[in-house]
């Protein structure tokens, strides 16, 4: 296998490869390297883990997919029980009780995955110590209102939802064949967009987000004054390429770039998904 | 297409590539992904699948292709739905509806492009759907059928994934069935706010509904003059 020429190969494809590859020079000298100091038959493998590294994908157990999403899970649903819990802090009728259908879905998606994880013989891990003020344990992160604050705290609900419909979604490679396991994650994920649709009719019907749709428009959190807080849930969803098929106007029909990148979701990695949580989680 | 690159009916390239480069973003880049050849084969082609004639039975193959035509035809009626619903909107329409509503079709019509060109010569051809049943200057009857197309969209998605071999189709449906659910729930609060999730979607542990191809096709088929034939999918 020539790397050096298949990578010239993926360049004409994606010009920005050795952006993500750090840089071209570095590229080609780790390359280099690989070839002086493996043997031919592990060059792939190398070279595999080079790309995973670029381009953010690592395969998972099934196991290591449900404790991931375990995690994700007790994180919501701690974050919504708690604000039900605080008094005033959301409106009464129809508000409290969408909030209310959505925290049931959360602690039920906490009991399944349990379930399911030591049904398949593994240990589910245990609740972090969460701080929702994103300040790593400090209490005081650019979200310690979300409490206090309606307006803050549908913000990130509706950053979490979407976050989550996010994480579920890139999954789904890692459990490709798996059945019921799939079908499963398959189903939490359609429950969360669902989620995610409603708070973000929740944001635009009280006026704090006076123009965002059910739907994500480009990488546009559409919170407003809160989008450069939730900037990183959101990088990546504005592409309008799907599998090397521009969907902009696709076909000759009038699809803005708006559309294009609303009618497809976009994944993310759990490396990408870990940094985002982790000042949520007390060190 | 690359000569050296073959593929299996209704498989995928990747058997014949060495395991560390089987990471879907790796292929698309390379630009040997199964859809992307699907496209490139549709170039070579007539630019337009023939239209299927009235009452013509259309059968979806199998393996990886027939899943795909499957959603592929579920597109294909979501999107004739809302064309229909914007050209001739419901008495009492708001300008918010009007709005979320296009871009629904807006979506449902980028949906059934990207199967079409990711199909390629795969692709069925356009079926011709039959909403003799719905009152378009209905609200009640519009969104009805909204719901009903939205809700069905979701479980037949989440139906489907587990037939699926390639984890590049695999990924594309995720990305799409967050979006139907997302309209899902937009319809369902037009109709009562606050059902965007309720029971009748959501079971006790909090999953969605799943439904078979075979029990989604039943389901459709009402909206369509031509029999679908699902009985060669991967699962019946």
């Amino acid at each position: 296998m020539n790397v050096l020429h298949l990578l010239t190969e993926i360049e004409k494809h994606d010009p920005e490869v050795y952006g993500r590859l750090d840089s071209r020079r570095t590229a080609m000298r780790q390359f280099a390297g690989i070839g002086k100091k493996l043997a031919a038959a592990a060059v792939p493998v190398a070279f595999g883990s080079m790309f995973r590294k670029a381009y953010g994908q690592t395969t998972l157990t099934v196991l290591e997919v449900l404790n991931y999403a375990l995690t994700l899970e007790y994180l919501e649903a701690e974050f919504y029980t708690t604000a039900l819990a605080k008094s005033g802090l959301i409106p009464a009728g129809a508000s409290v009780s969408a909030i209310q259908t959505i925290s049931t879905h959360e602690t039920q998606h906490v009991a399944f995955l349990r379930t399911a994880i030591t049904a398949a013989g593994g240990m589910p891990v245990a609740k972090p110590t969460f701080d929702f003020s994103g300040g790593s344990g400090s209490g005081t992160g650019p979200f310690k209102d979300a409490f206090n604050s309606y307006q803050l705290f549908l913000a990130v609900a509706q950053t979490l939802e979407d976050t989550g419909v996010r994480a579920y979604k890139g999954q789904a490679p890692n459990l490709l064949g798996k059945g019921d396991v799939l079908t499963a994650a398959l189903n939490i994920h359609s429950v969360e967009a669902r989620h995610a649709s409603h708070v973000r009719q929740m944001n635009r019907a009280a006026g704090f987000a006076p123009t965002v749709k059910p739907w994500i428009t480009g990488d546009d959190p559409g919170l407003g004054t809160n989008n450069a807080l939730v900037a990183a849930n959101y990088a990546g969803e504005g592409t309008v390429s799907q599998a090397t098929i521009n969907i902009t106007n696709i076909g000759g029909q009038m699809i803005s770039s708006g559309a294009a990148s609303e009618s497809f979701d976009e994944p993310l990695s759990r490396d990408q998904v870990l940094v985002i949580i982790k000042p949520f989680i007390k060190a | 297409m690359k000569s050296s690159m073959t593929t299996k009916p209704g498989g995928t390239l990747e058997a014949g590539l060495p395991r560390p480069m089987h990471r879907r973003n790796f292929l698309r880049y390379a630009g040997v992904s199964v859809l992307g050849t699907g496209l490139l084969a549709a170039a070579c082609t007539k630019d337009d699948p023939n239209p299927l004639t009235y009452g013509e039975t259309v059968n979806l193959g199998s393996g990886d292709i027939g899943i795909l035509n499957y959603a592929y035809a579920l597109e294909q009626l979501e999107a004739a739905f809302y064309i229909q619903v914007i050209q001739t909107q419901y008495s009492g329409i708001t300008a918010a509806e009007t709005a979320l509503l296009t871009d629904i079709r807006d979506h449902e019509v980028a949906h059934r492009e990207f199967f079409k060109a990711a199909l390629g010569i795969s692709a069925i051809g356009g079926l011709t759907p039959d909403f003799s049943k719905i009152n378009f200057s209905s609200r009640e009857s519009v969104l009805a059928t909204a719901k009903t197309f939205e809700d069905l969209g979701v479980s037949a998605y989440n139906g489907a994934g587990r037939y699926l071999t390639s984890a590049d189709y695999l990924t594309i449906a995720g990305k799409i069935v967050s979006v139907e659910a997302r309209h899902a729930a937009y319809i369902r609060n037009l109709i009562s706010n606050g059902s965007f999730a309720n029971s009748e979607v959501v079971d006790a542990n909090g999953l969605d509904v799943v439904r078979t191809p075979t029990e989604v096709i039943i389901l459709a088929q009402p909206f369509v003059r031509n029999t679908i034939d699902a009985t060669n999918l991967p699962i019946a």
